[in-house]
């Protein structure tokens, strides 16, 4: 299994029932997004109500792992302790055609100093930290192409 | 039916500040910070602090209305009032929220104010997620992403790519922050100016966008201002400075979860910007001095724009440092150092310096200046601003 892109020490995410189908999603490989069954919309991040149609209805329904970048940033300063001498990372935004639209926000792998260009397509890759207690797997992103 | 508005309702009769310190650095608490601003307010309106009978601020302020009441003495408490969201996003929704419940009937002397001791709490740059991320943050910090700089990097990153806006419109926000804290001797960046060179050469915090220098500071200090009826504020010692338009909140889903925002690359004052101006009756042509609350020199950008004082398409042209300077400028901005370089006290520092230059008693006065516009902190959610004048504008 490859390291993942970040150093150990940061936060794990918390998996919060209201997002419980996202986390055990992301565990099989799939990209898994709330969608309303009131208007068969979806939404990001998980909410108690659809906010288009005020249905409590909400499902969950794979998607395909496809996006475009709707925005970056290269961080250079350690905010946290796990990031000191790290150098620089790649956050990206990520859009989702596939999901009415919605936004994600991830890692872009690779050389951390690329290039990124708003628009690029990206492919999630599935980052899997099986020693956590509870194991997660993060979504990461990589250039398609 | 009778108008509903604030303008030229109430005015703002006192100011009050202290000894502004690098965080870490104030040898007073922050309680007591926040004391000595509001004594310092009621003192420069020459009112008895005893008098004062409301408390209204925002970013979760420590120093709860209550027991400031209860350890000035206060007589009678009657309006007691926190602003929701983090950071400067409310500076200008208290000093309104002040004004509200003075003209409602609510209470008649009310205090805002911002109190701020980061060496006695923790500072904002670092990260406050513990070892499990909740709710959005499990969705952000687990990626590295956790300071407030990092939230709104990648709104900055769209918006300027999209309008092809260059750094060095960024550089001149920051400079002109730098250049007016320079005479200005309770600013904590006095004596250290900045140039292009240094500016080109800090490091970087965040690429694309954020240098050092981009960044503000934090700091340790209180800010406070006494807020009363118009008709009251004509019988005190110092000259009325009035409150023509104030307006706070978001537009539509402007706080949706993990960036998805519809309307994503905003300081998110569009909707928040027309309701002041209309209350206002006036346009970003009419103001005399801009106060931009500046976290992050993107975010004035932003600001700057949504309040129609910018043209995205000649942003590149018109943010020039001689166009932000009081000596000449066509928009003298952060008169006092702003956040970057006066104090970071969450923007309350500039609805003082608004007092000052419309009471024509500033250390870098704009002359003849009638109408000062306070932009709070942009990007946050809600967002808030005002616009304040002098007699001549009522």
């Amino acid at each position: 299994m490859s390291k993942p892109y970040l150093p150990d020490g940061l936060p794990v995410p918390n998996q919060d029932s209201i997002a419980l189908p996202y986390w055990q999603g992301t565990r099989a490989g799939k990209l898994v997004i709330q969608k309303c069954g009131g208007c068969g919309k979806h939404q990001w991040g998980p909410e108690w109500v659809c906010h288009r149609c005020h249905s409590f209805d909400l499902g969950w329904a794979e998607v395909a792992p496809r996006g475009r970048i709707y925005s970056w940033q290269r961080p250079y300063h350690p905010v946290h302790g796990a990031l000191t001498d790290h150098g620089p990372y790649l956050i990206v935004l990520v859009e989702l055609p596939g999901a009415d639209g919605i936004r994600m926000v991830g890692n872009l792998l690779g050389d951390p100093m690329q290039e990124v260009r708003i628009g690029a397509e990206v492919e999630a890759v599935f980052e899997p930290h099986d020693t956590a207690d509870p194991p997660y797997t993060l979504v990461q992103w990589r250039m398609l192409g | 039916m009778t108008e509903r508005s604030l303008r030229g309702k109430v005015a703002i009769a006192g100011i009050g500040e202290t000894t502004y310190y690098k965080h870490g650095q104030s040898p007073d608490a922050e309680f007591k910070l926040a004391l000595q601003a509001i004594l310092n307010a009621c003192h420069d309106a020459g009112i008895d602090p005893r008098e004062v009978d409301g408390f209204a601020s925002y970013g979760d302020d420590r120093s709860d209305g209550p027991r400031l009441a209860a350890a000035l003495g206060i007589r009678e408490l009657r309006f007691s009032n926190m602003h929701w969201g983090g950071g400067g996003g409310g500076v200008a929704a208290a000093v309104a929220n002040a004004g509200a419940a003075v003209q409602s009937g609510m209470a008649n002397c009310v205090i805002a104010f911002r109190s701020l001791a980061q060496g006695q709490f923790a500072r904002y740059g670092r990260s406050r997620t513990g070892a499990a991320a909740m709710g959005d943050d499990a969705f952000l910090a687990p990626y590295g992403l956790m300071s407030p700089a990092q939230r709104f990097a990648m709104k900055i990153t769209r918006f300027m790519t999209e309008h092809g806006i260059r750094h060095e419109a960024l550089r001149a926000i920051a400079m002109a922050s730098y250049h007016h804290a320079q005479n200005n001797p309770n600013a904590v960046m006095r004596g250290r100016p900045l140039s292009e060179e240094k500016y080109e050469s800090s490091r970087w915090i965040i690429e694309p966008f954020h240098r050092l220098f981009d960044c503000c500071q934090e700091n340790d200090g209180a800010g406070a201002v006494l807020v009363v009826p118009a008709d009251r504020a004509k019988d005190l010692p110092q000259k009325p400075v009035y409150l023509l338009g104030a307006a706070q909140g978001g537009h539509h889903r402007s706080a949706a979860p993990v960036h998805n925002a519809p309307d994503y690359a905003s300081a998110h004052f569009k909707t928040v910007a027309k309701n002041m101006w209309d209350m206002a009756k006036l346009g970003p042509k009419d103001c005399d001095v801009v106060q931009a609350y500046e976290n992050f020199t993107g975010g004035v950008l932003l600001s700057l724009v949504e309040h129609g004082f910018v043209d995205p398409k000649t942003a590149n042209e018109e943010l020039v440092l001689e166009n932000l300077l009081v000596s000449g400028g066509r928009m003298p901005m952060n008169t006092s150092g702003g956040n970057l370089a006066e104090c970071y006290m969450h923007g309350l520092e500039m609805v003082n310096e608004a007092v000052r230059q419309l009471r024509g008693t500033a250390i870098n006065q704009v002359p003849g200046a009638d109408v000062v516009a306070v932009l709070g902190g942009p990007m946050v959610t809600p967002v808030s601003s005002l616009v304040v004048g002098t007699e001549a504008t009522l």
